[in-house]
């Protein structure tokens, strides 16, 4: 019981099932206090129904959810302290925002409710709007109102129902680095969930990306993206381009060969190779891969189609075996390159991560940012 | 010729318009005449004698007076069950809500001559004297429907989110219910049941078939006045309670855009 | 709701939700069972059976009060629904364009002509009614107005009109089936226009613009997008102006004659002053079946089921 502190969230075996469909499928994790961590997934994944649950707004079928030591799965919402930023803001249309902030804090008879609740209106900012309704503000000020709402009451959890979801994107970025200051500053466990993969990089320590009620995989950003541990998150997370091949030979140096269909041999890391795999998929982000450069990994293909997007282009490239793969090259003043041309795609090796072919290659890919 | 295309509906409409408050003016207007014999048909002369007397008139203010008192119970109990079954059927998921659902359309579906004989087959089959109960019954009857849907409506317009905001914000039920659904529910509850009144004060087919002699609603008085000439007086309280809910409805806009105009400010 | 319950984890919380939606439904169900379903029942069996006010009735399944009553009464059944029919189809004739007019091209007097809708709706259905007697009187407003204007050849052409197309007498306007329709169109236009603009306001008028953007005339963009956008208000406006107009009898006593009786006053005269009740009773049960006959109808044909 040493593995967790005092003040961590933890899901255990937690499973929600509804008449129809199980939505959250036997979900255990630890969520460490004071970290900012993200469910990422696109919509029906289960990530709002596991933060209901935390909530307390649903009740979970099986499974246990504890805040410390204190088993919180029978609470009911407001018995527990946990708190929620909802995605349309629900702000109470018949009191002003004092009154909506207070809300918590007059419920649990907190006599210096006017002082704190006016420091959190500061906190975001809206001091002066203190009494407007909520219909006579923008939807970024609801939003950061909705935020102190849950703030001013310090709970050991806050929890954010894609909070920026009704935002424009420039609001969004705003939005995004302004929730980030207030997290830091107040320190308490944010959980965020967000189906804009983008957001859930910029914002979150570490990031658990659902597919289908089961988390896929739980890891910082970097290691999500650069080591994603199914095709599905290597999709959901930005492009990828993967390479059927074959496992050819031992390794050495700790360098190891695979064989494409085409009889071309690549150069990968031998530690990337999960174990006793012969059937791999070698997945290279577009931005690792070069046009025309030295790399130790080249395959050579015809330009289909460039797109310039201007702080780079983005190349497709067919290669002799059918397969495109997207290049992303930066606007280094190089030039592009025109439709038809021959070229040569190169890459170090190391850049890539390798999966079982057994997954399919197209999980994720076709969810769009709705 | 365009001018004409463009503005068409705005001429249908006014005209339109027109036609809905005519008899009121008409009404209005005549409350205001000194008839010669019974007949307040054609215009005589300008007198205040009328507003001046408003109960100058055998039997009017006595009917008033039951009426009021007819719709201010009946719409405040048919207000408070018909918000109960809005409740159940806006927030709660139960068996049955297809009957549920019948049994309060139908009543708004059904002729008020059919109500009205229906409740007097079952008072006479029981025995029950009719008089100002069996008026009551009638009436909470009839309104009771009208506040349901109503008052759904606005239920069904509610963000249930509101409700699950309270409850993260430490609000148990009773206190969630008190403090954010039933203030926000309040005014569809305060529409029901001045619909409510309206119908009840207005009511003569369903009333005449339950009342007594000795019962009688403002609108019998007038169905009775009818057949031999309706006093002056009739037009003065039917313009009393057009205006008064003119003046009601204005009041309410005035005080709504001015706590707006405080909340900008 | 005390706190033991709240607090006593999910079997206690599934049967409190179970228990409350029947407590709060209970009393108001419960009026309208006893005071509407069982008086529509009670109403079924009078009409079945015979014996007279004085010495009691029994049930004897006796169905020849039926045919006795629609023998006796079918005028009066067939010129309730043909004067309800009218009435429902010029309070929509009227009724559309003003509920436009409110919700898109009134401006900041939107909520003042609401209230002016809804407003007479204060002042007795009877004074009102009472209102267009001294309007349509001879001798009465009307007629004084287009005697001042020197038109009174018009109101004697449109009377005799009127006697032509059977819904007047030929000299007068005042106690005809013309009066009658239009104290019914008058009554119940609030009970059209309400729905209406509930449904109207909430139209998109950029469609009207895409129609025509797809060479639709404005004609053909009325009739293929608007009109169907705004059936659902349409079939609610018709219903809440049909069925209380074909019961009704107060326009057809105050601004009628003995030609334009209708089915309402058959049934209050045979109950209050004939006392027959089984008759009085039959005609009831018979407006009733036929008004659920023609709604049902009418509205599987405007396919909407929604209804309340």
């Amino acid at each position: 019981m040493a593995d967790h502190g005092p003040g961590d969230l933890r899901l255990t075996e937690v499973t929600k099932s509804f008449e129809r469909f199980t939505a959250v499928d036997d979900i255990s994790l630890t969520i460490p206090q004071g970290s900012f961590f993200a469910l990422l997934g696109p919509s029906g994944c289960g990530k709002t129904t596991t933060l209901r649950m935390v909530a307390g707004l649903e009740q979970p079928t099986r499974g246990s959810i504890h805040i410390g030591d204190v088993d919180v799965t029978a609470l009911k919402p407001y018995q527990r302290n946990v708190n929620t930023v909802f995605q349309s803001y629900a702000l109470f249309p018949h009191l002003n925002i004092i009154d909506n902030v207070a809300f918590g804090l007059r419920q649990r008879k907190d006599a210096d409710w006017k002082r704190k609740a006016q420091e959190a209106l500061d906190l975001v900012e809206l001091g002066h709007t203190a009494r407007k309704r909520p219909p006579q503000l923008s939807g970024g000020m609801q939003q950061r109102v909705a935020l102190a709402r849950a703030l001013v009451n310090r709970p050991d959890v806050l929890l954010l129902d894609e909070p920026l979801g009704a935002l424009d994107l420039k609001l969004r970025r705003q939005m995004q680095i302004e929730l980030k200051r207030i997290q830091s500053e107040v320190g308490l466990t944010f959980i965020h969930v967000t189906h804009d993969q983008e957001e859930a990089m910029t914002m979150a320590d570490t990031i658990a990306v659902m597919n289908a009620g089961r988390i896929e995989q739980l890891a910082d950003p970097t290691t999500l993206y650069e080591k994603p541990a199914s095709t599905f998150v290597a999709n959901f997370l930005g492009q990828s381009n993967l390479l059927p091949a074959q496992v050819a030979g031992d390794p050495t140096d700790g360098l190891a060969t695979v064989r494409t269909q085409d009889g071309d041999d690549l150069v990968v890391a031998a530690e990337h190779l999960p174990a006793g795999i012969r059937e791999v998929w070698v997945g290279v982000r577009p931005e690792k891969l070069r046009l025309g450069g030295d790399g130790r990994n080249q395959l050579r293909g015809v330009v289909t189609d460039a797109s310039f997007t201007g702080v780079a282009t983005q190349y497709l490239v067919r290669l002799p075996w059918d397969k495109e793969v997207v290049v992303v090259q930066q606007n280094d003043g190089s030039g592009k390159l025109p439709v038809g041309e021959n070229v040569t795609v190169s890459w170090e090796a190391g850049q890539e991560f390798i999966l079982d072919q057994r997954q399919d290659a197209d999980a994720g890919a076709e969810i769009d940012d709705e | 010729m365009t001018w004409i295309r463009r503005h068409l509906v705005i001429v249908i409409g006014l005209l339109v318009m027109a036609y809905i408050l005519l008899p009121n003016l008409v009404v209005l207007a005549y409350s205001f005449n000194k008839p010669n014999g019974r007949l307040n048909i054609t215009w005589q002369q300008f007198s205040l004698d009328a507003w001046l007397h408003p109960c100058n008139s055998p039997g009017i203010c006595t009917s008033v007076g039951l009426s009021l008192k007819i719709g201010i119970i009946a719409s405040l109990t048919a207000t408070v069950l018909g918000t109960l079954v809005a409740f159940a059927l806006g927030r709660h998921r139960f068996r049955g809500r297809a009957g549920t659902n019948l049994l309060i359309f139908m009543p708004m579906a059904t002729p008020e001559v059919v109500m009205g004989s229906s409740l007097l087959t079952l008072f006479i089959a029981l025995g029950v004297g009719t008089g100002q109960t069996t008026i009551l019954i009638a009436h909470i009857m009839f309104c009771l429907s009208f506040v349901v849907v109503t008052v759904k409506a606005r239920i069904a317009s509610l963000d249930p989110r509101l409700e699950e905001a309270a409850a993260d914000l430490y609000a148990n039920p009773l206190q969630a219910f008190r403090r954010v659904t039933f203030p926000l529910v309040a005014p569809g509850i305060a529409a029901g049941a001045m619909l409510a009144f309206s119908l009840s004060f207005d009511d003569y087919i369903i009333t005449n078939f339950n009342a007594s002699p000795s019962s009688v609603t403002f609108p019998m008085y007038i169905w009775g006045a009818a057949q031999r000439g309706v006093p002056v007086q009739v037009n003065v309280i039917g313009s009393i309670m057009f205006l008064g809910a003119v003046a009601f409805v204005a009041f309410g806009q005035v005080l709504a855009s001015r706590r707006e105009r405080a909340g900008t400010a | 709701m005390s706190e033991a319950l709240a607090t006593g984890g999910p079997p206690a919380r599934r049967a409190r939700r179970n228990w409350v939606p029947y407590a709060l439904l209970a009393p108001g169900l419960l009026w309208l069972i006893v005071f509407f379903a069982v008086p529509t029942l009670s109403l079924v069996s009078q009409s079945l059976q015979t014996g007279d006010v004085y010495n009691g009735y029994v049930l004897t399944w006796n169905v020849q009060t039926y045919v006795d009553a629609l023998s006796t009464y079918w005028p009066q059944m067939v010129r309730s629904l043909v004067y309800a029919g009218l009435a429902t189809v010029f309070t929509l004739l009227l009724g559309y364009p003003l509920a436009w007019f409110i919700a898109h091209r009134s401006g900041r007097f939107k909520n003042v002509l609401l209230v002016l809708v809804v407003a007479p709706f204060f002042t007795s259905f009877l004074i009102r009614t009472l209102a267009w007697q001294t309007i349509l009187g001879n001798g009465g407003l009307l007629e004084s107005t287009m005697s001042w204007l020197h038109l009174t050849w018009l109101l004697h052409g449109f009377e005799s009109f009127l006697g032509l197309v059977n819904l007047g007498t030929g000299n007068q306007l005042l106690y005809t089936p013309f009066a009658v329709v239009s104290g019914l169109t008058y009554n119940f236009l609030p009970f059209m226009v309400l729905p209406l603009y509930a449904n109207i306001e909430r139209l998109d008028l950029r469609l009207v613009e895409a129609a025509s953007d797809l060479y639709a005339t404005p004609f053909h963009a009325f009739r293929r997008v608007i009109w169907p956008l705004s059936l659902p208000g349409v079939v609610a406006g018709t219903l809440l102006t049909f069925i209380p107009a074909a019961g009704d009898y107060i326009n057809s006593v105050l601004l009628g004659s003995t030609q334009t009786v209708m089915i309402g006053q058959v049934i209050d005269s045979q109950f209050l002053r004939v006392l027959n009740y089984p008759l009085a009773a039959a005609l009831s049960v018979v407006l009733m079946a036929v008004i659920i006959g023609l709604v049902m109808a009418y509205v599987r044909r405007a396919g909407t089921e929604e209804l309340v």
